[in-house]
């Protein structure tokens, strides 16, 4: 089905950076080594000055977006997200991919807005795309135990359709190897294909496994101490790219399997390398460091046999190398 | 040509050196993977092997220098080291309870005499009278014999007298002459790395078999290399296992990149099935990293090494795995590539079988598994 979708053997990559404005989150879901509490001296809200230079570098790369998210920080209100936006835009012609769902759910719900609303104005204010974290496994019985504060299935699909309808593209995303069985990723799968059927906005979807280390879950999942391995991941990819007819892309995420477990994702239905990720910070909290330098990304998808080229946010090829 | 090599896989038949290198050139690696799947499960039944072992590097000072290693020094160079037999005996009585194998390697240090390691094997041996070991490539044992001036024969004998059980399969790198060359050229030959273990299986010493790819070796030369190995096979049966060793390029002369996942998968599953009279091709989870290890128990591998404690030679090349993994680590990989999950000892005797899922017995008390096996030795 890859070969169908992709037929030119064209592996994509986008170079963006990461940057996380706050690590402060009243959801502290039971998966995550990132969050703090407000109080924690570990807590900080990134400054603007060291916004403007992370983006300085990310251009200097040849990068063409950056992924802005943070945590559900309870001292921000809407006009700082949309000063923020403003204020790169302002600066920069770079695409901005940033605040999954439970953020715009929480900038809404704290400024009294409907989520359409909310996703109108930080679009005016210069949001281009949304990225597809946070829908961890979209069945509420998994919710439930995972991130009891995060946003139920109904409100993640809720934000993406709005988002979809105002012309926004957004991707998805599944974290699986926790707790969940088959059945939920089956639910998760259809949730997203029908809303891609209704909508068409979806760019990718991109699953991942929980990594386990320093997270108040990993504590108690003792019997894989590794998280879900290779092999799992391998047929998840394979059989969302089967389920997931409707979706363009799927992606394989180093960041999360290593360099060579996504080259292998290529022949098992994947056809993205994700981003560069010059900077990364909330997976390698959960004790996994992978590194790749842009070099290195072209170098691995050329060795696994396929063609590189870099990509825009919309998936339209920039450059073949 | 893939077709008929399939029918011949599915037989049981030999594949010649041309339907080797076919196999490193098919594009189509699921059918490759099956392939390889079928023959692993042939010989063990759905099982998949690790061991409670412990790595230890007596030094790293070594007269070879060889131009892909990242671990050697010289004397007096930062970084060098060498752990006198009383530190070895240390390490040792620190690791956890159940250890059965231990593999030692080291460099071909300048000055330590033969003697010296004859007393390091009795020391160990005296006070871990249980403990398989498996130690010296047959790049050291080429050593001890010049700087003991005994013949290979008798080198091998008197380490064996004094407590060598098994030997490793390292050293071997790429057979090829001319890339052997270029990689290593102070290493021993090819011809000699074969007449040791030639030599130490007469003697009765078992030992692995290696090859380090992925650098500047051609496929052709991956396939000389299985060839060699089968046809020593054939002539005394004393390989245990065949460890095929994924390049890690960093702080290394050779550069290049490294060999993608999809070829390490491929490595595997070609040597399963082209070292037809081998019983195990293992997964090195060190140089594969844990879930590329998984997926090659899917490809052929029954094997993936094991607990290791302290890696300290590919981590120098830059490898991002752990430098241990637990037991239970162990077991929920292979568990989770849909095999039964057996420790072995050094040897390859079966000591647990975990046939049930492993929390199914939690609480048992971790030493005490449902189903113990008892050690069933294959001589």
């Amino acid at each position: 089905m890859r070969k169908r979708l992709h037929p030119e053997g064209v592996v994509t990559f986008v170079v963006d950076r990461n940057i996380n404005y706050t690590n402060v989150c009243i959801n502290r879901c039971r998966f995550c080594a990132y969050y703090r509490g407000p109080d924690s001296p570990e807590a900080f809200v990134l400054g603007r000055d060291e916004l403007f230079r992370k983006i300085e570098e990310t251009l200097e790369e040849g990068g063409t977006q950056i992924l802005l998210q943070g945590g559900l920080h309870p001292g921000l209100d809407l006009s700082f997200y949309l000063e923020m936006l403003r204020s790169i835009k302002e600066r920069f012609d770079i695409n901005i991919h940033g605040f999954s769902p439970p953020e715009i759910h929480y900038i809404a719900g704290r400024a009294n807005l409907t989520v359409g609303e909310t996703l109108q104005s930080l679009r005016d204010a210069g949001l281009d795309s949304i990225p597809g974290g946070g829908a961890e496994i979209l069945s509420d019985r998994v919710r439930q135990v995972l991130s009891p504060r995060k946003i139920r299935s109904a409100e993640w699909l809720e934000v993406m359709e709005e988002a979809h309808r105002l012309g926004m593209r957004t991707t998805a995303t599944m974290m699986f190897g926790s707790v969940e069985g088959p059945e939920d990723i089956v639910e998760h799968l259809d949730a997203l294909r029908g809303l891609q059927d209704r909508t068409g906005g979806f760019t990718a979807f991109i699953p991942w496994s929980f990594q386990p280390k320093n997270t108040e879950l990993g504590e108690t999942v003792q019997d894989r101490p590794l998280g879900a391995g290779g092999a799992e991941y391998l047929r998840i990819v394979a059989v969302s790219r089967l389920y997931l007819d409707n979706f363009p892309n799927i992606q394989a995420s180093w960041v999360t399997q290593g360099i060579k477990m996504a080259q292998v994702a290529l022949r098992f239905g994947a056809n993205d390398f994700g981003s560069t990720m010059i900077e990364e910070n909330v997976v390698r909290a959960a004790g996994v460091s992978y590194r790749a330098s842009r070099r290195g990304i072209v170098d691995a998808i050329r060795s696994a046999g396929f063609k590189p080229a870099q990509r825009d946010t919309h998936y339209n090829i920039i450059r073949r190398l | 040509m893939l077709g008929r090599i399939e029918q011949k896989v599915l037989r049981g038949g030999r594949l010649t050196p041309e339907e080797a290198l076919a196999l490193f050139e098919t594009d189509d690696i699921h059918l490759l993977g099956r392939l390889a799947d079928t023959a692993a499960e042939r010989r063990s039944r759905g099982r998949a092997y690790f061991v409670q072992n412990r790595h230890i590097n007596h030094t790293n000072l070594c007269l070879n220098r060889c131009r892909f290693c990242a671990f050697s020094r010289s004397k007096g160079e930062r970084g060098a080291f060498e752990l006198s037999t009383e530190e070895v005996l240390e390490r040792l009585e620190g690791s956890p309870e159940g250890l059965s194998e231990l593999h030692m390697v080291g460099g071909l240090h300048p000055e330590w005499p033969f003697e010296h390691y004859l007393e390091l094997l009795r020391a160990v041996k005296e006070r871990f009278p249980r403990l398989g070991i498996k130690a010296f490539t047959a790049v050291e044992v080429d050593h001890f014999s010049r700087i003991s001036g005994l013949s290979l024969r008798e080198t091998l004998a008197r380490l064996k007298e004094s407590g060598l059980d098994l030997m490793p399969g390292g050293g071997a790198e790429i057979f090829s002459e001319g890339v052997r060359k270029r990689l290593c050229p102070e290493k021993i030959t090819a011809e000699r790395w074969l007449e040791v273990h030639r030599t130490a299986h007469e003697l009765g010493i078992r030992t692995n078999a290696t090859m380090l790819y992925g650098h500047i070796e051609s496929y052709a030369d991956r396939v000389d290399h299985m060839i060699r190995l089968r046809r020593l096979q054939d002539d005394t049966g004393g390989f245990q296992a065949f460890i095929p060793l994924s390049y890690h390029p960093f702080n290394t002369e050779i550069r290049g990149g490294r060999p993608s996942g999809i070829d390490d998968l491929r490595t595997i599953a070609v040597s399963r099935l082209v070292l037809d009279n081998f019983d195990h091709i293992k997964a090195y989870w060190v140089m594969l990293g844990e879930k590329l290890t998984q997926v090659a128990l899917l490809f052929g591998a029954d094997d993936i090494d094991g607990t290791v404690v302290e890696e300290k030679i590919t981590h120098a090349a830059g490898a991002l795995t752990s430098e241990g993994l637990t037991r239970e680590a162990l077991i929920g990989l292979i568990r989770g590539a849909g095999k039964v999950p057996v420790e072995r000892d050094a040897f390859y005797r079966e000591l647990n079988l975990y046939g049930d899922r492993y929390e199914d017995r939690q609480g048992d008390g971790a030493e005490a598994p449902d189903r113990f096996r008892t050690a069933r030795a294959r001589q």
